[in-house]
């Protein structure tokens, strides 16, 4: 299962062009970002056929439903079909977006997946003072998690007006918006684990963190 | 601590494990009966207590923020207990709509046309679910009389909600959270949605539209 099966020079050079967001669209339309391991480079933690799954099955059709509602939206002038859409355009639109920051979130523990960065950055100062230590903040939120009743996401945010960090939960794809700013999201959907941890979700909640590319959260910390 | 008296308890399953297949993996019952309904217990039972507890001691500010959680566990126990019960082997009798429940079938066509129009129906409606949830058929009293008042309804509900607002009698309700059906169909929901309708019990169904659920299942301790 290489990547470079699904690499398109469409797709890399979108998202060479998208450096706010990951989440890749070109000309107009939502597309899979490409993914910077291969399916599976987080095993032993998250399973190949888990990432194969999630990334050509899950996040693809999310993609594909948002450009049909975004078409859809165009091609109607009737403001009662607009409105309709509007919760598939928020749902699928949301989970390009969630899915797309949660990929650069994830490194293979050879590309610094896991690795906590030093006590001179930014981020790692920010942490330390809000909850006082990398321990205490995967705590916090392994709690978040593990309360979200059904399916839905546990963020770790920077506020932009305070520059505070803060842990928020959104429920299925909902986005983290304004004045919220992404910097670590945790897939909680059923799908992001079950294949390989079935019920006992604890355990992927703890065993994620080996993965969890600190320095791009750090990138989006300091965005 | 809870007693037995005061406590719910994990309800058997009428059916063995290995019985749906293959329909739905007696892996995934096994899990989803024994893991997934056995948590929703003993979540349930643990707000409870402490619900008790709260009470007891007049402290308003922990009794209110017992109440998601009662409501999710619980919800997650009437929502199994009922989906167990609507289910039956395929091929058994029970799961032939036409003639294990000649009334329902009856509202069914009255209501949506033909039974293929409201499998259509359905199964849009459980395609549509965003998240984790459940969809349903129910029974709701009708403005007019026609039925002998009772109106028939798809719904949909999130999460863990229950299916009894306003009234509703549900008939039967289908699992959409992923754990349902993921071990078996993968990402395929539309394979789930498709081939559920095999072990329906829809003798089971025809009953609670007769008589409603009191007589078949009960949540009180
Ligand atoms: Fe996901
Ligand atoms: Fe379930």
């Amino acid at each position: 299962m290489a990547m470079s099966l699904l690499r398109t020079s469409a797709a890399r050079r979108a998202m060479m062009s998208t450096r706010s967001s990951p989440a890749v669209f070109a000309r107009g339309k939502a597309t899979l970002p490409d993914l910077d391991y291969d399916f599976g480079a987080l095993e032993p933690y998250i399973s190949g056929q888990i990432m194969e799954l999630h990334y050509t099955k899950h996040h693809q059709t999310y993609v594909n439903s948002y450009n049909t509602a975004i078409e859809k939206f165009e091609s109607t002038s009737d403001v009662r079909a607009k409105v309709e859409l509007q919760s598939l355009i928020n749902f699928h639109g949301g989970g390009h977006l969630n899915h797309s920051l949660f990929w650069k979130n994830l490194a293979p523990r050879k590309a610094g997946g896991g690795e906590l960065l030093d006590s001179k950055s930014p981020l790692t100062k920010a942490i330390q003072g809000k909850y006082g230590s990398y321990d205490q903040l995967i705590g916090a939120i392994n709690t978040q998690l593990a309360a979200i009743q059904g399916s839905g996401w546990t963020w770790l945010v920077k506020d932009s007006n305070s520059g505070d960090l803060e842990i928020i939960n959104k429920a299925n794809q909902d986005p983290v918006t304004g004045p919220y700013i992404p910097l670590v999201g945790i897939d909680a959907w059923e799908h992001a684990y079950y294949l390989q941890y079935k019920n006992v979700k604890a355990d992927y909640f703890k065993a994620i963190w080996n993965v969890v590319n600190w320095k791009e959260a750090e990138k989006r910390f300091l965005a | 601590m809870t007693s037995a008296a005061d406590a719910y308890s994990l309800p058997p399953l009428p059916y063995a494990y290995d019985a749906l297949e293959p329909v739905i993996s007696a892996q995934i019952m096994t899990l989803h009966h024994q893991k997934h309904h056995q948590t929703y217990v003993t979540n349930l039972n643990a707000a409870l207590a402490a619900h008790r507890t709260a009470s007891a001691t007049n402290d308003v500010p922990a009794i209110i923020s017992l109440q998601q959680k009662i409501k999710f566990n619980g919800g997650g126990h009437i929502n199994h207990s009922l989906f167990w019960r609507n289910l039956a082997p395929p091929g058994q009798a029970e799961t032939d709509l036409v003639t294990a429940a000649p009334e329902l079938k009856d509202a069914i066509v009255s209501r949506w046309g033909s039974v293929d129009a409201f499998l259509e129906k359905f199964k849009l409606a459980l395609l549509g679910i965003q998240g984790s949830g459940w969809g349903w058929l129910v029974m709701k009293d009708a403005v007019d009389s026609t039925n002998n008042g009772k109106r028939l309804e798809i719904v949909s509900t999130k999460d863990q909600d229950p299916p009894f607002i306003d009234g509703q009698v549900p008939l039967f309700g289908v699992d959409m959270w992923e754990h349902a059906y993921y071990l078996q169909y993968l990402n395929n929901k539309a394979g789930y949605v498709n081939e559920i309708w095999k072990v329906i019990n829809w003798k089971v169904a025809g009953e609670r539209y007769v008589g409603g659920i009191e007589k078949e299942i009960t949540f009180k301790l």
